[in-house]
């Protein structure tokens, strides 16, 4: 029998410090039998630091864990797993090139040190798939199944361990929003059985819809616990950020008078790293004065279709055209000439690390005048107008030259948006251009992209975000399998919609 | 000439004399097959090859027991092997600088004790220190059987033991923990981490197991081939057992085949040279090289290389 008064986890005090960097700061927390609750906070808020504390992935500095009322030393994911506590992190701890069975049975006995008993766990598996209707084959390889899918395995590699305690961490990042469903679906049916749950997430949404309480981080404390009844969006926010938060970025409709094709791509076919076909034949215009949002789970070929449109990859076959030169297959540095910024899909392919900020700042300039003549760079320049470029856009950071390695994310991120749209480009390709980065540079980056479109510049955004395509795109398109399955203006947009097109019914 | 080249008595020959040649690739190869797919990437083979062969050669010239020489010359590899290890998995080193380190290392080492053990001068060569070979074991009846009773059945146990040894390591890691263990640290240490699997210490094992396997290689070269110890016994062997890994696709069965191929290039190069092929000596000596170099131009690509290869791993990376 659960006894409902004592806390199945608590954390008491837990302080945790990588280098001079204070991820959890005194932090408690407490998980009562049989609910879900919710870690809410932004990106860097220190949950995923503490979750990763209570499954023995880190040492605390300081602190206490208590499982079921009594103290334990929590020194590894092994340690874990025998208290009864399970995690499913963001990135799935799966070996993608061995099949689903031997996932779940990966690191426990079973069977003789001779022979791994995979029958029987095969059996156990299934039966465990049946109790809690999740649907997954057992011999399937993982890198043959759906995000949504290896999901599903990473729960059941839990439950197979019998764990009573499941840590989930931002679950549904990844998911379309049909997925979710099923996964809140999924999740009511594990605290029906009796598990106890806790939803690490940044999503608003997520928070308010799902869990009993809500436990808000900010800057590696906890800030409040919340009833989830007895508390609001709006308020979960203030607590979240320290400050009012306006929900959505302002675009005007565009006036419609004399726009023309900035981007023009035809039948795109390209390549992925496995030989596969990632993009397959695609069409489609961006305008002057537009933003066009590719909305899409990831993985569906937009990561190849922006590499392809900056140079980064070669096109099979098609074409595509910016300002009516075409620049199928040239090199990246051909792509910049002609007035296309790119702000790339992976944080760190944009910046490098071990120069300074004033150094990446001038990237894509610093070749020719007058930021060089014959070979030799004029520094004072450079450092001038990146000091301007700092300042104009708040770059937090300790000095123009620091290591840009130093910079938060979101510093990092704006860092690059500063020097790709201070250069005027007449085509920016925006690949999540917010993700990792926090709720204030999100806004300011946002309001960056339309303020672009307003001065008729043209703007591809790639985003997994829904909120954010439909936000700021004046045209939406739904990539799936590497096709577009979908077109649809902003006024016809709708959530269910797009979700229907991602998930790959025809539009 | 080509006549000469083309009779039954030169193609058995030729072919006993490719396995016993390939038969050290292949177990230095496996070894180095086992640490691969732990993500260690082991350079130093090749100086644990030379280490192996002289413990092998010296603990068998004392003793006059070929059975402590390949035991010694083992347990001399494994060491080293512990010692990359140590190096690669507990300090985080650069395994590329690490694995050419050792190698060098051990080849100075080498030279050095064997002058200092054997008492050679400058008068004398190591090579004036002979002990007896291995003997072959030919098995009665199959032995009989025209080409292939020669090749395959008329070799010494060594060459048995390392053919037998290959459907165990396919059994290995299709069937059992350990296997599983090693290709999922290799592949994703994190998840391995994530699963309870002590991810330095399944590399840690791997490596020396490794580590043993090539100096038994080693040992076998003065041991069962020549019956005397050089400073360049190893001749590049090492160097071939890492090319035969990415050859094979890190599976027992290619690189079975991959260690063939350059047992039978080397054999080949032996035998022509024996009969004075018209063709300058060195372009001879320099052949299993070439065949080396194509190899690995043509069979290095593709992505089928553990995941996690050389690349170390720690939990905070904050």
């Amino acid at each position: 029998m659960i006894d409902h008064h004592i806390p199945v986890v608590r954390l008491v005090n837990i302080t945790k410090s990588f280098g001079d960097v204070i991820a959890d700061d005194g932090v408690n927390f407490e998980l009562l039998p049989g609910e879900i609750h919710g870690l809410l906070g932004e990106n860097g808020a220190g949950k995923t630091t503490l979750m990763n504390i209570l499954y023995g992935l880190h040492q605390p500095d300081a602190g206490e864990i208590l499982i079921r009322g009594e103290v334990h030393q929590v020194s590894s994911p092994h340690k874990a797993i025998e208290l009864g506590i399970g995690m499913v992190h963001q990135h799935f701890m799966q070996v993608a090139t061995m099949s689903v069975i031997d996932n779940i049975i990966l690191g426990l006995k079973v069977g003789s040190d001779f022979k791994l008993g995979r029958d029987a766990a095969r059996k156990r598996l299934l039966e465990l798939c049946k109790l809690y209707g999740l649907n997954v084959d057992p011999d399937a390889f993982i890198w043959q199944l759906s995000i949504g899918d290896r999901q599903r395995v990473e729960i059941l590699k839990a439950l197979y361990r019998d764990v009573n305690i499941l840590i989930l961490d931002e679950p549904t990042s990844v998911l379309t929003p049909q997925e979710t469903t099923e996964l809140f679906y999924t999740i009511r049916k594990l605290v029906d059985a009796g598990l106890s749950v806790i939803f690490i997430t940044h999503k608003l949404e997520e928070a308010t819809s799902i869990t009993n309480r809500v436990t808000v981080m900010r800057d590696g404390k906890v800030v409040a616990t919340k009833e989830t009844k007895k508390t609001s969006k709006p308020e979960l926010a203030y607590l979240m950020v320290g400050r009012e938060v306006l929900f959505r970025t302002k675009v005007e409709t565009r006036e419609k008078n004399s726009h023309r094709d900035v981007l023009r791509v035809s039948n795109l076919k390209v390549k992925g790293d496995r030989g596969n076909i990632a993009v397959q034949g695609v069409s489609f215009t961006v305008q002057s004065g537009e933003i066009v949002g590719i909305a899409g789970v990831d993985g569906n070929g937009q990561s190849e279709l922006t590499q392809a449109l900056t140079g980064l990859r070669e096109v099979l076959s098609g074409n595509f055209w910016v300002d009516d030169v075409e620049l199928t297959n040239a090199s990246p540095y051909k792509v910049i000439q002609h007035g296309v910024g790119h702000i790339p899909e992976d944080l760190a392919d944009g910046i490098v690390s071990d120069l300074t900020l004033v150094e990446n700042l001038m990237l894509n300039r610093h070749y020719k005048p007058p930021y060089s003549k014959n070979g030799w760079m004029n520094e004072r320049i450079m450092e001038s107008e990146a000091r301007e470029l700092i300042h104009q856009h708040d770059i937090r950071t300790s000095g123009a030259l620091a290591k840009a390695g130093t910079l938060s994310g979101g510093n990092k991120q704006k860092l690059i948006v500063a020097r790709e749209i201070s250069r005027n480009p007449i085509l920016l390709i925006a690949v999540h251009p917010t993700r990792g980065v926090d709720i204030g540079a999100e806004e300011y980056i946002r309001n960056l992209l339309v303020q672009m479109r307003n001065r008729r510049g043209a703007v591809l955004l790639v985003s997994t975000k829904l909120d954010e395509i439909m936000d700021l795109s004046d045209r939406i398109l739904v990539m799936e399998k590497g096709r577009i399955m979908g077109e649809m203006m902003r006024e016809e947009a709708n959530i269910e919609k797009i979700g229907l097109l991602m998930a790959g019914a025809e539009g | 000439m080509i006549t000469q080249v083309l009779t039954a008595a030169f193609l058995t020959a030729f072919l006993a004399a490719g396995i016993r040649v390939a038969v050290p690739i292949l177990i230095a190869a496996l070894g180095e097959m086992v640490t691969q797919r732990s993500g260690i990437i082991n350079l130093g083979i090749e100086g644990i090859f030379i280490i192996g062969s002289f413990t092998g050669f010296t603990v068998a010239y004392f003793t006059k027991s070929l059975f402590l020489g390949f035991l010694l010359g083992g347990i001399a590899g494994g060491l080293f092997g512990l010692l990359m290890g140590i190096v690669s998995v507990r300090f985080l080193a650069n395994q590329i600088v690490t694995g050419l380190g050792f190698w060098i290392m051990c080849g100075g080492l080498a030279k050095l004790l064997v002058r200092t053990i054997l008492g050679i001068d400058k008068y004398s060569a190591s090579s004036d220190f002979n002990i007896p070979r291995l003997e072959s074991l030919s098995i009665s009846y199959l032995s009989k059987i025209p080409v292939l009773g020669e090749v395959l059945f008329n070799q010494n146990i060594v060459v048995y033991l390392t053919l037998l040894s290959i459907p165990l390591f396919v059994y290995f890691f299709k069937y059992t923990r350990m296997g599983l263990n090693i290709d999922a640290t290799g592949e994703n240490p994190r998840a391995a981490d994530a699963a309870g699997i002590n991810v330095g210490q399944v590399r840690m094992l791997s490596v020396t197991f490794g580590g043993i396997l090539a100096g038994l290689a080693g040992a076998y070269l003065p041991l069962a081939l020549y019956g005397v110890y050089t400073d360049d016994m190893a001749v590049g062997l090492g160097w071939m057992a890492i090319v035969v890994v990415p050859f094979g696709k890190w599976r027992p069965w290619g690189i079975l085949a991959g260690s063939m191929i350059f047992g039978a290039a080397n054999a080949l190069q032996f035998r022509l040279q024996n009969m004075n092929f018209p063709l300058p000596y060195q372009f001879l000596l320099m052949f299993p090289y070439f065949v080396t170099l194509i190899m690995v131009i043509l069979f290095s690509r593709g992505r089928s290389s553990p995941s996690a290869l050389t690349k170390p791993y720690f939990r905070s990376e904050h």
